[in-house]
């Protein structure tokens, strides 16, 4: 990055996360009432057109950046100090860089979209403003994360997704599984989230100790040599803080082994699916080690780390997808693996493909979701897969947006899958982090991909109808509130991928890569995928070899998928048997992880509280209570020195005192003689002892 | 035997007797008129001294005021008529053994002590005498004792009022 | 006096000051009692008029003497009332019947 970085101040900017903070503000306090009385179009237009004011400024902010010199491209709002504690100042500092525009682009875009659908969706839903207001809240949050201009404001964002996703997980609560599922969520992230937070820890008190004391990005990041031989317990800092800060990336980003909560998130309405555990919340991860591209570059050990798991996610997911019956839970899965490849992307260094891949994906994978959703409408709300069939012809357009996504996705050369995902693929080969294993791997996933995306597609709306008649009875194509949507999100799917052709193609026609010259300000001086910028000679002939490999065996798949299940040619059913069913039945039972996890984890916590329960009651609170016995037994010991020593001591004195009264008293004798004669003797007997005492001198 | 002997010890005798009837007697008004008669003789032994002004004194205070303050409050105090026995006296031999040997230890003070006589003086009126050292050395005594006077003459008011009874 | 020796005079004190003193000691009625006070005290003023005669400080003795004849007045005088108000409280005068203060 540029050191002498000029930002601009641009305090508008600001207005993009805060539209939609606003509009969930007003429908989160007066959404019922407005809803009630003024009608749901109300609550949709706020939600909606926050969103949609959101994105206009956004495009100006773009517009903006354009205008501006490539090395000073920073628009920057300070709206206030948040902390200062300590050594750390915090401050509420949103900007707009070339990286952040494209997500911000790419929230209010697609976001955008799909608020629009969900006008349609959730037609009729009572509690519509609580949606839109959860919504709105969740595009609010998911920008402040990507604005964000220090790790700590990033973090906040990051928190407040995993709080909208739980609460739009679970929004039809009333069902106790959504709650679960919901829960699941939030709670799984949560892992990733202590993760998230040591490695921030970790990474402010080392720039602190160094002089640094700062989590703001345009301050941390010429200042990286600080990490250099930095050390905790024998281990290098920065490797230590990238493990940690990819521990809450495989959480947020679902990858192995905090994968488990994202099928199980496919309960809430599928809108929310698609903006959120699609388009947007996912790739958190994924930008987060894009932002933090200089720091992960010092810790080549994470970087093989990300690329490992990423590819061992992306396969794993796939595979799982091969055998789903649910149509969500398909899409699901191979958002898993779609991730996968994006994380692989970022572990062999091409920040610039995984952002380039994070925004196709957007398009194509929100447009399959919402095109379930329009299935799902159109069959009743039929999600299983066995129960569908032959819908081309009752939807054609949630069909041919479908099938164009589809295509997308599978990386058909011309759509935007394609490009994205060859960018991926050629930096697993080429760039120095990389390996032609990673190659190879990511090449059989596109298999896997292209398979059960074809199977998914025929499945659903090839052949012939397998829906009772009452459902098959009342198809009917979404409302255009639906399908215009899809339209934009399929025309995406295609045009997307131009903005970054690969010179090896791009060259002779004169097209540029558009989002390497984008992020070059920002990711040029890292690591850039060796060779990617070439044209011609051997490594140009390479890149064309393995696009042409990986295309291959990406329509392999897809020609055994439409052997299987369109032309019948092979029964499915032959396949599942093969190896005495056995691979089939691990697949179908997702490999048992989440059984695993219940069994290891939650039976092991809960165990460990049995345990824990057991040394508080038996031996802490024995201890106290012999504490408690112990003064007890003093207090009984004081109270009988009081009863035996002192007591009859204080009698004693009182009951000589009445002796001595009862006896003395009798000199009162009332009688006055008595008291004469007392005189008397008492007179003489000092008379005597006078006159002794005088005849003694 | 000089005249002077016999006339003390006739007095001597008389005196004695008086307050031998006092001693003994068991009616209040016996007692009394007993007492007169001691008080009687007393001062025929002041004259007898030559002590003609406290002589005059004792009977004009002594036998005057408080034997007749004595009597009345006998007679105020007493159902005359129905007592026969109004003075009885209880306890008399240990009272009369105390009596004894204050008595012995007395006379054999009188008997041993080495007295010094010194040489009489002609028998003068003491009137004189006595009035001026009563306004000259001896006159703070005198107010204070006139001070006395007063006090138990109010007290003696204050004390025998009658209770008003509501 | 011829032949009346100062001893004498002190027996003859002595005499009435124990009559006095016997009755102050037995008596049971309270103007008895009052009776013996006033022979101790004649007594002992005869003594001291008497002794003071054979010392040739006559005045002095008389003086004394005088003294305590007023002094006998005024307890007289107090003694009486107080008698009186034992028999307004106690419709007797007998000692033995005024022993409200008896411990």
């Amino acid at each position: 990055m540029n050191p002498h970085l000029v930002a601009t101040p641009a305090a508008w900017v600001a207005l993009v996360p805060l539209l939609p903070l606003s509009g969930a503000i007003v429908l989160g306090l007066g959404g019922a009432w407005l809803q009630h009385r003024v009608g749901p179009r109300a609550v949709s237009a706020i939600a909606c057109g926050t969103v949609a004011a959101a994105f206009l400024l956004a495009l100006r902010a773009l517009a903006t950046l354009i205008g501006l010199p490539p090395d000073d491209r920073l628009l920057v709002a300070t709206l206030w100090p948040w902390l200062e504690v300590g050594g750390l100042a915090v401050d509420v500092a949103l900007g707009v860089d070339p990286l952040s525009a494209v997500m911000i682009l790419v929230v209010t875009g697609v976001g955008g979209l799909i608020h629009g659908y969900a006008i349609g969706y959730m037609h009729g839903e009572r509690g519509l403003w609580r949606f839109f207001a959860f919504l709105n809240l969740f595009t609010f949050a998911m920008l402040i994360l990507v604005m964000a201009e220090n790790l700590l404001l990033l973090f906040l964002g990051w928190e407040g997704v995993g709080f909208c996703s739980w609460a739009l997980i679970g929004f039809w609560y009333r069902e106790p599984a959504n709650a679960v599922a919901g829960n699941k969520a939030f709670i799984v992230n949560r892992i990733g989230d202590l993760g998230f937070v040591l490695g921030l820890v970790l990474l402010f008190w080392t720039f602190a100790d160094a002089g640094v004391p700062t989590l703001a990005f345009r301050l941390m990041e010429p200042r990286a040599d600080v990490l250099q031989g930095a050390q905790l317990w024998g281990m290098p800092v920065a490797t230590l803080a990238t493990v940690l800060l990819f521990l809450g990336a495989t959480g947020k980003s679902a990858q192995i082994p905090l994968y488990v909560w994202l099928p199980d998130a496919m309960a809430g309405p599928t809108p929310v699916s698609a903006l959120i555990h699609a388009a947007t919340m996912v790739t958190a991860g994924v930008y987060m080690i894009a932002r933090l591209h200089w720091l992960f570059a010092l810790a080549p050990f994470t970087l093989h780390l990300i690329a490992a798991v990423g590819l061992a996610t992306a396969f794993l997911a796939a595979t799982l997808a091969l055998v789903e019956t649910d149509i969500k839970k398909v899409l699901a899965y191979s958002t898993v693996s779609q991730l996968g490849y994006m994380m692989l992307a970022m572990g062999v260094g091409a920040w610039g493909a995984g952002i380039f891949h994070l925004v196709t994906h957007a398009f194509f994978k929100a447009g399959l979701f919402l095109a379930a959703g329009s299935v799902m409408h159109a069959l009743g709300g039929e999600q299983d897969m066995r129960r569908m069939g032959g819908l081309w012809a009752a939807l054609p357009h949630t069909a041919v947006t479908c099938l164009v996504a589809t295509l997308a996705i599978v990386g058909t050369p011309c759509f935007a899958g394609f490009f994205s995902k060859d960018a991926i693929l050629w930096a697993a080969f080429s760039s120095r982090y990389g390996h032609p294993l990673l190659w190879a791997g990511g090449t059989v996933v596109a298999g896997l991909t292209a398979f059960y995306m074809v199977r998914q597609f025929v499945l659903v709306f090839l052949g012939t109808s397998r829906s009772d008649a009452d459902a098959r009875q009342h198809l009917h194509e979404s409302p255009a509130v639906m399908t215009v949507p899809l339209w934009i999100l399929a025309v995406g799917a295609v045009v997307a991928g131009y903005l970054g052709v690969p010179p090896v193609l791009g060259e002779s026609l004169g097209v540029p890569h558009v989002l390497e010259g984008w992020f070059a300000p920002l990711f040029g001086g890292h690591a850039a995928p060796a060779g990617a910028g070439e044209s011609h000679g051997a490594h140009a002939e390479l890149e064309l070899g393995l696009m042409i490999a990986s295309v291959t065996v990406a329509a392999g798949g897809a020609l055994l998928a439409w052997l299987m299940y369109g032309a019948r040619r092979i029964a499915p059913e032959r396949v599942s048997d093969a190896l005495a069913g056995l691979p089939y039945r691990v697949l179908r039972h997702r490999y048992w992880v989440d059984e695993v996890y219940a069994a290891v984890f939650v039976r092991g916590t809960v165990s460990l509280a049995r345990v824990l329960t057991w040394v508080d009651t038996q031996v802490i609170d024995r201890l106290v209570d012999g504490a408690a016995t112990v003064v007890r037994g003093a207090a009984v010991l004081g109270r009988s020195i009081d009863d035996w020593l002192v007591d009859p001591a204080v009698n004693a004195v009182a009951d000589a005192t009445w002796a001595v009264g009862r006896a003395a008293r009798h000199v009162q004798t009332g009688a006055v003689t008595s008291y004469l004669y007392g005189v008397l003797l008492g007179m003489l007997g000092g008379v005597l002892l006078w006159w002794s005492w005088a005849a003694a001198r | 035997m000089s005249p002077t002997t016999v006339v003390f010890y006739l007095l001597a005798a008389f005196t004695v007797a008086s307050a031998f009837g006092v001693a003994v007697s068991t009616h209040i008004v016996y007692s009394a008129f007993a007492l007169m008669g001691t008080l009687l003789g007393v001062a025929a032994l002041y004259v007898f001294l030559g002590a003609d002004f406290l002589g005059a004194i004792q009977l004009l205070v002594y036998v005057g005021g408080i034997l007749v303050l004595s009597l009345f409050a006998i007679m105020l105090t007493h159902r005359i008529a129905d007592v026969h026995v109004s003075n009885r006296a209880v306890g008399r031999v240990p009272a009369a053994v105390v009596a004894l040997l204050v008595f012995v230890g007395l006379v054999r003070v009188a008997s041993r002590a080495a007295w010094v006589v010194w040489d009489r003086q002609a028998l003068v009126p003491t009137t004189a005498a006595i009035g001026h050292a009563f306004l000259g050395r001896w006159l703070l005594p005198f107010e204070v004792a006139s001070l006395v006077l007063l006090v138990a003459l109010i007290g003696a008011v204050v004390l025998s009022r009658k209770e008003v009874r509501p | 006096m011829d032949g009346v020796g100062v001893q004498s005079w002190v027996i003859l004190s002595a005499i009435l000051f124990v009559l006095g003193l016997f009755c102050v000691l037995t008596r049971r009625n309270a103007l008895g009692i009052l009776m013996g006070i006033e022979l101790v005290l004649n007594a002992a003023s005869l003594n001291v008029v008497a002794l003071a005669h054979y010392a040739s400080l006559g005045r002095d003795g008389q003086l004394f003497a005088i003294f305590v004849i007023m002094l006998a007045a005024a307890e007289a005088a107090i003694g009486l009332a107080i008698v009186l108000g034992i028999y307004q409280s106690f419709e007797t005068i007998d000692v033995d019947a005024t022993d409200r203060l008896r411990g």
